[in-house]
């Protein structure tokens, strides 16, 4: 393993005085020129690269999988997945390592992050970077009409690289359902006319807090408070009206909103069950990707509200201590590919949406994508619609802190 | 043995009391304000003014007294009712590989059988109950925590009842209680009120270590406790992993104020014992021969533990047909199909996974043999006896919260640049393997009679002798047992393989914890049959080796 050139100095300076400098940023914001990336990929082989990732899901842990594969087959790159089953467990452990001064060789190489973490590890300077768009698939990005270089607003810097689209959808079972609710307030009607047989994850869950923001945005609708901090706005103001709907919801919720399912797999799991009827979902090829593998009656579809629906990118970023910087790059790029993110969109895989723009990608790639079946619950890319921005990460704090002080606990 | 008398009892002490010790203050620390993370401070104040602290405060006490008192009672009635029966030799070998089934696994079958949309209310629709969909009930994760309670007391029972039938062979309770037949009392009523209470004075700190489990138990408590708010055990997990990482000290506080809280519970465990003993004593004075409620009492001990092991066994057997389930909907009995898919999606990942686990397990396991054997040696050869201390400290790594030292102890191994991995697992796991290893073969060690020792000196041998010619074959199926014991103990650990081993090392535990963070059943159920499968092998092996090796001496095939 002998690595050369300047990166080699980059990523010495990045082990080095983690926090204080980061690394080089000269040679990394300014985009890798072929040379480098050429280091990048010979520092990589031979290096095993610890991605810490949700392992809730039986799906995205064998794309991970397969992964850990092709860039073993490629690029001389081990990929081990360590499964989480909270993000936040992989960001507690490079805040031990930095509160226990160990600023290199760390275990955690890459994380799957978002929102919250992501803000959460950049405010306490944890993470290296920039180096997202130095990556040679950056180039077919789509960051005119995807929302990749924000991540709740933040703005991304390079510290993250983007590898999957998600957007709000609703779940229901046509055969139970046959006249979905389009709009919050009429969610609210046919929760009433039908009882019990809605819920959603319970807050702290991203998805419930992603349930109140969706229900605040389309009660609300388009307000630009919700870009900013939640202090610079009139809170009061800006959600009576999603107190009230959560307030005339919850008696009409599944076990009258005295227990909440913990996660959306098991939100799909009361589908399945017949316990509820409609369910909400971050991922629009989850429906059909939970159909194909038996988790959801083949009569389940999915739907978008008439006003729209909140949408984000996931994230890989790398910690400022990782031991496999070079290897966590060349990973974060093989995500980027269009075999991969062709792959990830296929619902029988995973469903996921592609980062990529359709008008960037050779003609061959297109046609890769062109020739997906997307499942028979997944809508296409005109029905779903312009993703919503989702709002500043301080009022997902504030409407989640909210919510648990007056339903979470108050059995 | 040419070691000094003294160090492999020392090393053992160290391994029991080193990392609960330390791990607490590193932990704890930061809720005290020392090493405060970032975030400001007072996280006392914040723990307080968390809305769901009264409630779950008053959560973990109930589940935890009401789980401890109802397995204890359990065990006395299957005890008192049945000992020496066939019903109980049927009870005993329908318990005793429930203690080596993983909580989570358990947990997570009971759920599946008793959920509205569960299997029983499954069998019964629509034909008996005219559910074409569930009924909204709320059975699971009830705000009064009783699935929680009904989750433990089954997981507690097959423990309990062990070291009752350990603790039968060092008392003269069954000659006690045959006394109190010829007096005139009925089995169940002279067995309580004679036997029992030497029974107790033996089994004290493994009540005491069911109860400190059942207040701070996090996986059983997240899959089936209530969740508006969850118990106090869980809402700490929750703020460890919260991304707010100033959570992190007021998560510090609450793992102080769980301590509190145990060691309060454990004060008012013992405050009640004195009550019992108070009342037993009366109600034996009184001379009542009370044989009505005795054939009562008898009825319920059976029904109660027939129904403690058929939870648990059709539990399993529910996981066992999701991980083969096509499409499983209400109100179906059975799945559409079956097929192999989960297992042909999960096997390639699970032979590495399991591979880890046994290792992590033998090690362990065999670590805490050798140590244990060697202290109780060591204690027989220097004639001293461990004082009540003594069986403090061995159970001190069960009688604190885990949650409340095992963050410390993460903390210390990197601020000593220790780098996670299976050694510092296999240590972790040590601490709270040699405590169940030492309970396990403490009894058989001492019941060898001291004068096949004696004879043997007599003929010229030494204390090595004695010791690797007559000690260790005489010892071979309870050292078995011992090893399958602790065997079991490693591969259920989820939080010390988690913490010390950084997420690098994945056994069967973590990804079957983890995979209970999503949702889906089919894969919960082969990781759980693994982990079942793994725990079950060395009792397997324990009791088929014996047999095998002595096949000639009936008297050497133990149990």
């Amino acid at each position: 393993m002998t690595n050369t050139a300047t990166l080699s100095l980059a990523l010495t300076l990045a082990l080095t005085t983690p926090a204080l400098a980061g690394p080089d940023p000269e040679s990394l914001a300014d985009g890798l020129q072929t040379d480098e990336w050429q280091a990048v990929l010979e520092a990589a082989e031979g290096q095993t690269v610890y991605w810490n990732a949700w392992g809730g899901s039986t799906t995205t842990n064998a794309f991970i999988d397969w992964v850990a594969s092709r860039v073993k087959e490629d690029y001389g790159v081990t990929l081990e997945h360590v499964k989480l089953s909270d993000t936040a467990d992989a960001v507690s452990r490079v805040l031990s390592e930095q509160q226990a001064g160990q600023n290199e060789g760390g275990a955690v190489d890459m994380i799957w992050i978002n929102g919250p973490n992501f803000a959460s590890m950049k405010g306490q300077d944890l993470l290296f970077g920039p180096f997202a768009e130095a990556l040679p698939n950056w180039q077919y990005v789509d960051v005119e009409n995807k929302d990749v270089q924000t991540d709740f607003t933040l703005p991304v810097e390079g510290y993250e690289a983007p590898w999957a689209m998600a957007q709000v959808v609703f779940i229901y079972d046509e055969a139970r359902v046959p006249e979905p609710p389009k709009s919050m307030p009429a969610l609210l009607d046919w929760a009433k006319a039908n009882p019990r047989r809605f819920t959603f994850p319970q807050p702290p869950d991203f998805l419930g807090s992603t349930f109140l923001k969706q229900a605040l945005i389309d009660l609300n609708g388009d307000d630009p408070a919700l870009s900013k901090p939640v202090e610079e706005a009139d809170y009061e103001a800006a959600t009576a009206a999603l107190w009230t709907f959560i307030e005339d919801l919850t008696p009409n919720l599944w076990r009258q909103g005295r227990a909440y399912p913990q996660t959306g797999p098991r939100q799909l799991q009361l589908i399945a069950d017949g316990e509820v009827d409609i369910a909400i979902s971050f991922s629009p090829g989850e429906a059909s990707t939970a159909i194909a593998n038996n988790e959801l009656p083949p009569t389940a579809r999915t739907y978008v509200l008439d006003g729209g629906t909140l949408g984000n990118a996931s994230f890989v970023a790398i910690p400022y201590n990782s031991s496999a910087k070079s290897g966590a790059m060349v990973v974060a790029d093989f995500l980027m590919s269009p075999e991969a993110q062709a792959r990830a969109q296929d619902p029988a895989v995973l469903g996921y949406g592609t980062v990529l723009s359709m008008d960037k990608l050779p003609e061959e790639s297109r046609a890769t994508f062109d020739a997906l079946d997307l499942g028979p619950a997944t809508l296409s890319p005109a029905e779903l619609g312009t993703a919503q921005p989702e709002p500043h990460p301080s009022w997902t704090t504030r409407l989640t802190e909210e919510w648990v002080k007056k339903h979470g606990v108050t059995e | 043995m040419s070691l000094p008398r003294y160090t492999l009892p020392a090393l053992t002490v160290a391994l029991l009391t080193l990392p609960v010790g330390l791990g607490l203050f590193f932990t704890l620390a930061p809720a005290l304000g020392y090493m405060a993370a970032p975030g400001g401070p007072a996280p006392f104040s914040r723990l307080m003014d968390w809305p769901g602290i009264g409630p779950a405060t008053r959560l973990s006490l109930t589940t935890g007294f009401a789980a401890t008192a109802l397995s204890l009672a359990i065990t006395a009635l299957i005890a008192a009712g049945w000992q020496g029966t066939r019903a109980f030799a049927l009870l005993h070998r329908l318990l005793s590989p429930l203690l080596s089934v993983p909580h989570a696994a358990a947990a997570f079958g009971l759920a599946f059988l008793i959920a509205p949309s569960g299997w029983i209310a499954r069998a019964l629709s629509p034909w008996l109950t005219g559910w074409d969909r569930p009924p909204d009930w709320l059975i699971v994760q009830d705000s009064a925590g009783l699935a929680l309670i009904a989750g433990l007391t089954a997981k507690e029972v097959p423990f309990l009842l062990l070291m009752l039938l350990a603790a039968r062979s060092q008392t003269r309770s069954d000659a006690h209680a045959r006394v109190a037949t010829t007096l005139g009392y009925p089995r169940a009523i002279g067995w309580l009120l004679v036997a029992f209470p030497t029974l107790y004075a033996q089994v004290r700190l493994p009540v005491y270590v069911v109860l400190a489990y059942s207040m701070s138990v996090v996986d059983v408590a997240m899959i089936l406790g209530p969740n508006t708010p969850p118990t106090l055990s869980v809402q700490i997990t929750r703020w460890m992993s919260d991304p707010d990482l100033s959570l992190r000290a007021v998560a510090a506080a609450g793992a102080l104020w769980q301590l509190a809280l145990v060691l309060g519970a454990l004060a008012l465990w013992r405050g009640a014992e004195a009550l019992a003993a108070r009342a037993g004593t009366a109600l034996a004075m009184s001379g009542h021969r009370l044989p009505g409620p005795n054939a009562a009492l008898r009825a319920l001990g059976l029904a109660l533990g027939l129904a403690v092991a058929l939870s648990v066994l059709a539990g399993l057997a529910s996981q066992a047909i999701w991980s083969f389930a096509g499409f499983w909907g209400f109100p179906d009995a059975l799945p559409d199909a079956l097929s192999l898919r989960t297992w042909q999606r999960h096997g390639p990942m699970l032979a590495p996974i399991a591979l880890t686990t046994l290792l992590i397990a033998s090690l362990a396991a065999l670590l805490a043999l050798v140590l244990v054997t060697g202290c109780l040696e060591a204690e027989a050869r220097h004639v001293f006896r461990m004082g009540p201390a003594g069986r403090l400290i061995l159970y001190l790594p069960l009688l604190i919260p885990q949650i409340a030292f095992l963050p410390g102890l993460q903390v210390l191994m990197l601020t000593f640049g220790l780098r996670e991995g299976l050694w510092p697992v296999v240590l972790s796991h040590l601490t709270f393997v040699l405590p169940y290893t030492l309970i396990a073969l403490a009894g058989p060690f001492h019941a060898i009679d001291p004068r096949t020792f004696t004879a043997a000196a007599t003929l010229g041998a030494g204390p090595n002798r004695r010791f690797w010619r007559l000690r260790l074959p005489l010892l071979l199926a309870p050292l078995l047992t011992a090893f399958a014991v602790g065997f079991a103990v490693s591969v259920g650990q989820y939080l010390p393989t988690l913490l010390l081993g950084g997420g690098r090392v994945t056994t069967l535990t973590t990804e079957a914890v983890a995979l209970t963070s999503g949702g889906d059943r089919r894969a919960i159920g082969a990781y759980a049959l693994a982990q079942t499968a793994a725990a079950l092998l060395p009792f397997a092996l324990a009791l088929a080796l014996p047999r095998l090796m002595f096949a000639n001496r009936r008297g050497m095939r133990g149990g």
